[in-house]
């Protein structure tokens, strides 16, 4: 199950979605995120997939493995798109089965609505599927770095980040290690009812947690000792380098954005 | 006689809210290009002398010099750039998502410019013969491998002394033997002075000098030869004599005519099997 799951999973490779600046990347779905709503009729969504698909593409990730991948939630768009259908009421009535009735209108924005879910949904695991956390990191801070001036821990932000997905690795194992100590003095966390299986949580978590507060201290010590005090005053040993690539694939967007007004009607 | 690059002058440490002293009137001094081994049992006060010379506490009375500088409050990020210290959890002191973003941290924080940062992380993990290891993540490296990367990264800020806090008592025996060896061999090439805090003997009787902790307090300073001399004295104390010495005692217990002080296995052995002849 976790396996095929490829939301927020980095899958490493060599495409040209790969080599792209991640402030770039960022900045290219936000701003996508923000122009698929200008689409409001086929011609502008069929424009808005297709430059998807074309994304998509250049990335090396097959459609088949992002559908697959993203089976939940294709459940969630199915479920949105039956929903849409039955409860639209405008436009001509296609069937009326007396006690369902199917408008027009409804068939429309239950594809237009989950198209551009879809479509949302594709994007932004394009980003995580072709950009290392770290490097989305590296990225957001340099996003947000401009946000300084208004006294925006955008340091510390990046810094907790990168921190926290470093120790995920380490905790995941301490669950393990932990949950086989609480197994072999006869704990049950597998079956049972609901509310015996939560109480089993609890001596689980208790030592994860103490030992996480532990790891912290010890980790500030260790930083400190390192000369740690703050991002003033720091360099980077992560350089990003915008390359002219990166320029283009937003100038793409701005085609799409202009391509999506006239089309819309 | 060289020049003190540590000193503690009657040094008194307390916790805060806590009304027992952990460091009582300690004093002493260590060399340029020495190895110091601090030993003592658990809560002897050895661990919270390293914190107190890296000025992570700062003493209740005496004083502390670290290169000449005093160290208190505005001095104290001075006299850490001539420390290192590497501690006990491997897991714990590593920051960075990968091996090389690991020893760039530290150069990070000294600003150190980026050309000159590159060259120092390869350089460094160079000398602790893990540069094939640039891009892995720590969950996939073994302690050992995670407490070489740890060395790097202090190698790389070019301290003058390294401390080991209990460096290398999460490591299997193997991955200790490499360290202290790593750690002797880049001492010996740099010069660096090195204090080594343990309570595993058999590690600090390959120190040039060991000062032996008890109860806040220093209970003898000594060349190894010496402080093994004290035998059941140090095993009062909590301690366990390294294995040569425990066996060479039993020899003697049975009557077998031993003389001197054994440190490492090799000695005994070489003893044992030329004793007969010197009859």
């Amino acid at each position: 199950m976790m396996e095929k799951m490829i939301f927020g999973r980095y899958i490493p490779a060599d495409s040209i979605a790969h080599r792209l600046d991640p402030r770039a990347k960022l900045l290219f779905v936000f701003i996508f995120i923000g122009i698929i709503f200008l689409a409001n009729n086929g011609w502008a969504y069929g424009a808005a997939a297709a430059f998807t698909v074309l994304s998509i593409w250049l990335s090396g990730v097959t459609i088949r493995f992002l559908i697959k991948g993203l089976k939940p939630v294709m459940i969630i768009i199915a479920i949105t798109f039956v929903l849409q259908i039955f409860f639209a009421r405008e436009g001509d009535i296609i069937v009326d089965l007396g006690f369902v009735t199917i408008y027009e209108e409804g068939v429309r924005q239950a594809i237009f609505i989950s198209t551009r879910f879809l479509l949302l949904v594709f994007m932004t695991s394009l980003l995580t599927l072709t950009t290392t956390p770290i490097s989305i990191t590296d990225g957001l801070e340099s996003l947000l770095n401009p946000l300084k001036k208004i006294k925006f821990p955008a340091h510390e932000l990046a810094l907790m980040m990168s921190i926290a997905l470093r120790f995920i690795p380490t905790l995941m194992d301490e669950t393990d290690k932990v949950m086989k100590a609480q197994m072999a003095r006869g704990s049950d966390m597998s079956s049972g009812p609901l509310k015996d299986r939560l109480k089993a949580v609890v001596p689980l978590m208790i030592p994860l947690f103490v030992n996480a507060f532990k790891r912290a201290e010890d980790l500030a010590i260790a930083m400190e000792v390192r000369g740690y005090r703050g991002g003033e005053g720091r360099t980077k040993y992560r350089l990003l380098k915008w390359h002219g690539r990166d320029t283009l694939a937003l100038l793409s967007l701005v085609g799409l954005t202009v391509l999506l007004v006239l089309l819309r009607g | 006689m060289k020049k003190p690059i540590i000193s503690l002058d009657s040094i008194t440490f307390r916790y805060p809210n806590s009304v027992h002293d952990v460091l009582k009137q300690v004093s002493f001094s260590i060399h340029e290009g020495e190895w110091v081994a601090i030993v003592g049992h658990n809560g002897s006060g050895k661990s919270t002398l390293a914190k107190l010379i890296n000025g992570l506490y700062f003493p209740e009375n005496g004083e502390i010099h670290i290169a000449g500088i005093k160290l208190d409050n505005s001095t104290v990020w001075d006299t850490r750039k001539h420390i290192g210290m590497v501690f006990q959890n491997p897991d714990n002191q590593f920051v960075g998502t990968t091996v090389q973003d690991d020893v760039a941290f530290g150069l990070e924080n000294h600003g150190v410019p980026y050309e000159d940062m590159v060259k120092r992380v390869i350089g460094a993990l160079k000398q602790v013969k893990m540069d094939d290891f640039l891009n892995q993540e720590p969950h996939h490296l073994s302690g050992g491998q995670k407490q070489r990367v740890a060395i790097a990264s202090v190698l790389a800020l070019r301290p003058d002394i390294i401390i080991l806090d209990e460096a290398t008592s999460m490591l299997d025996p193997h991955g200790r033997e490499e360290i202290i060896s790593l750690v002797r061999q880049l001492k010996e090439v740099q010069g660096l002075t090195v204090l080594s805090i343990t309570h595993d003997l058999e590690e600090a009787a390959k120190a040039d000098r060991i000062i032996v902790m008890n109860d806040g307090e220093v209970f003898q300073t000594g060349t190894p030869d010496e402080i093994f001399k004290l035998g059941d004295e140090l095993v009062k104390l909590g301690l366990d004599l390294p294995f040569p010495i425990k066996m060479a005692n039993t020899f003697k217990e049975q009557g077998v005519p031993l003389q001197g002080q054994y440190l490492t296995e090799e000695e005994l052995v070489i003893e044992l099997w030329t004793s007969h002849f010197k009859k």
